[in-house]
């Protein structure tokens, strides 16, 4: 028994275990704390659909072997761009959702090829060289946003007439689109985004559907034995640039996504930093660089949110202090750091 | 695929050259552009610069060793730099003024830069492989560990007596503090102006100092160890060098420098931004040595030097240009980071892709000799 109970422990790693234990914990607490364990689990859910398909979009990569898409902001600008340019087009309600979804793919794949062609001249290091892609790209945008040609009055500043604002408003445009539909109301306090579920939901099954096939398959030997992929007569090098456009084009829908539920598109430096959650869901869910499945992503997205709704509520009804954000540094980067300290098996 | 392979081994050594220092040669083309489109006068540069070399070369300087070491560039310098702003807080708190309380810094955060270091080297060591990527991470982690201890510890579980750089609510400290007490204290010990403009001569040699200690330290026995372990870790093992206690060394030894650094650092400026101060010396710090032509396996004094002015007149330049080019300052504000972490992508890419093409090239080397096609 004793056997059994190590063998867990250091299968999943202590630290997530932690976590996980953590989190029961402070769902137990609401009640007594003053927090309603209902809007809790709504809260959790809600942030659960808005991030869930950011954290899926890793996943292509990891199995092909580019490691950990610290360049994850290359998939959101191209949602970013999706997002803007389909509210210049004045396009509202679905329509202009599939809009900036279309729009984002388009440029999702050409940012996706160029990034993932870089990415092949530097095997080995990709992260490293990923997590400075990303930054200078975000930083590049800024310079983009403050210049590109947009003229719709709901999105550049009031008074200087040019580039766009820090964040735009998607009310009125599709904000919660996807939330709203087929929402469900369970009593007075939970609304359940059946929309956004259903969404991620589908492309879940669609990312599960595609490494069933041929390509798939092929794309999951390159990351697990590069070598005998070769040997099979794989083309490493273009299987490599497929994940990463794949994984781009997911990053880019789940960006819009996110913004349906959030209510706004966040330009500038925000997405700066975005990959880091994502990554530390990932993990969080049982992934390692080397190796990831829907089942971590699920598990790891859940987590991650759970911690990051329920840690705010309950402690600073507790400790009567505001130590989330910091809290939150902590759990995300330190998950970070103790993945990328696990000894890989093989490469 | 046949032309690439010999890229760097048999083309002339213009090309060679070129390839190598790519990063400062582009920078110099950038900065030359760019200066006298911003307007800005000779003296404005020089003062400007001399401010800057004084106050940023040992941060800078601290990461020669741990490239040395073969761990790349060290981002876990910011742990250094938080246990400097700890060590400043505290003179603050007791109101020590002047040089001692300068000096009264370095020494009460050496203890905890020396536990940093040390918790950073362990950390480094077993991510081997990706030590760069790590040390990022681990930078933000202790970030947030910075903000649990100073946001919430202070004045809670540490005692802090002088409520004025504490927050309203009574515990926590302010996000700006003013180092008045000390500040210029090192700059100004020793007074010299040359044209108007005020020459920090203490400083310089404090840097002038570290120089030469990095340059007697390569000489000794663990310097040697280190270069040794920088080279090849098994042929370190097998001369008998123990490679984990020398790698976590390396990174304690860098840390300690990088706490003395933000101290100067923050000494030259005055005021410390509690929670922001320290965010970005890793990234600035590699990039300027980046720009200076060092490589992550190879960084030399000159390096820093270099990078720093070429860096930094950058900086200075960035914003008017931005104005004068495209009418916003902002502009030049977001190509200054724009510039900083498209420089580190840009020379990581261009060694890492370098690096792999003198492995093919080993290969297909020692592939051919042991078929008797080439005769070494």
């Amino acid at each position: 028994m004793k056997k059994k109970i190590q063998n867990i422990i250091e299968n999943f790693g202590l630290p997530r275990i932690i976590i996980f234990l953590f989190l029961v914990l402070l769902f137990i607490l609401t009640p007594f704390v003053g927090v309603r364990f209902d809007t809790s689990v709504n809260d959790v859910i809600v942030r659960f659909s808005m991030n869930g398909i950011l954290v899926l979009s890793l996943v292509p990569m990891v199995k092909s072997g580019c490691g950990l898409n610290f360049g994850l902001q290359l998939g959101i600008i191209a949602g970013l761009l999706g997002a803007v340019i389909s509210i210049e087009m004045e396009t509202i309600g679905f329509a202009g959702f599939f809009t900036a979804i279309g729009i984002a793919i388009f440029f999702a794949v050409v940012f996706g090829l160029l990034y993932g062609l870089l990415l092949n001249k530097v095997k080995g290091d990709e992260m490293v060289v990923a997590t400075y892609v990303g930054f200078s790209s975000v930083s590049f945008m800024c310079i983009m946003w403050l210049m590109l040609p947009f003229k719709s009055p709901n999105m550049i500043w009031a008074y200087g007439g040019s580039g766009l604002r820090t964040t735009i408003n998607t009310k009125g445009y599709w904000f919660h689109i996807l939330t709203d539909f087929f929402q469900i109301n369970i009593g007075s306090h939970i609304v359940f985004p059946t929309g956004t579920i259903l969404f991620f939901v589908l492309l879940t099954f669609l990312v599960w559907a595609f490494f069933r096939t041929k390509m798939g398959t092929a794309m999951t030997a390159v990351g697990s034995n590069t070598d005998y992929a070769k040997f099979c007569g794989i083309n490493v090098d273009k299987m490599r640039v497929i994940s990463v456009i794949l994984s781009t084009v997911i990053a880019a829908i789940g960006i819009i996504v996110y913004q349906e539920s959030f209510g706004f598109i966040q330009l500038y430096m925000a997405p700066l930093y975005m990959a880091f959650p994502a990554i530390a869901a990932l993990l969080l869910g049982g992934a390692s660089v080397g190796k990831a499945s829907i089942k971590n992503v699920v598990i790891g997205a859940f987590l991650f949110q759970g911690i990051l709704t329920m840690t705010p509520s309950v402690i600073n009804n507790i400790i009567k202090s505001d130590m989330s954000e910091s809290i939150r540094i902590v759990v995300s980067n330190g998950m970070i750091v103790y993945a990328l300290t696990r000894i890989m098996r093989a490469r | 695929m046949m032309k690439k392979q010999s890229l760097t081994k048999t083309m002339n050594p213009g090309v060679y050259f070129l390839i190598n220092y790519a990063v400062p040669i582009i920078f110099i083309t950038l900065v030359g552009f760019a200066i006298p489109l911003s307007g800005l006068s000779g003296e404005y540069f020089i003062r400007e610069l001399t401010i800057r070399l004084s106050r940023n070369s040992f941060l800078i300087l601290a990461l020669l060793i741990p490239v040395m070491a073969g761990m790349g560039m060290n981002f876990g310098i910011v742990l250094g730099a938080m246990a400097g702003e700890i060590g400043l807080i505290f003179i603050t708190d007791w109101r020590i003024i002047g040089l001692p309380g300068m000096l009264l810094a370095m020494l009460i955060s050496t203890p905890i830069a020396v536990l940093l270091g040390y918790f950073g080297g362990i950390v480094l060591n077993r991510a081997k492989g990706r030590e760069m990527v790590t040390g990022f991470m681990l930078a933000f982690f202790m970030n947030g560990i910075y903000q649990l201890v100073v946001l919430y510890g202070m004045g809670n579980i540490i005692p802090i007596s002088n409520s004025s750089i504490l927050l309203p609510r009574g515990y926590g400290i302010r996000n700006a503090i003013s180092l008045l007490g000390i500040r210029q204290v090192l700059d100004k010990l020793i007074p010299l102006e040359i044209g108007g403009i005020l020459i920090p001569v203490a400083s310089i040699l404090v840097i002038a100092i570290l120089c030469v200690f990095i340059i007697w330290f390569r000489k000794t026995k663990l310097g040697q160890e280190i270069r040794t372990v920088g080279q090849d870790n098994d042929v370190a093992r097998t001369l008998g060098i123990d490679v984990g206690r020398t790698r976590i060394l390396s990174i304690v030894i860098s840390t300690v420098l990088a706490c003395y650094g933000q101290i100067i650092f923050l000494q030259n400026i005055g005021t410390m931004n509690t929670y922001n101060s320290h965010t970005q010396v890793g990234v600035f710090a590699v990039a300027a040595l980046l720009v200076g032509g060092a490589s992550v396996a190879k960084a030399n004094i000159p390096n820093v030097f270099i990078g720093v002015i070429l860096f930094h007149t950058m900086f200075v330049v960035s914003p008017r240009a931005g104005k004068e080019l495209i009418g916003q300052a902002q502009l030049g504000e977001y190509f200054r980071v724009f510039v900083s972490y498209g420089v580190i992508a840009f020379s990581l890419a261009l060694y890492t892709w370098k690096k792999r093409i003198e492995k093919e090239n080993e290969r297909k080397k020692a592939m051919a000799f042991k078929m008797g096609v080439l005769v070494k």
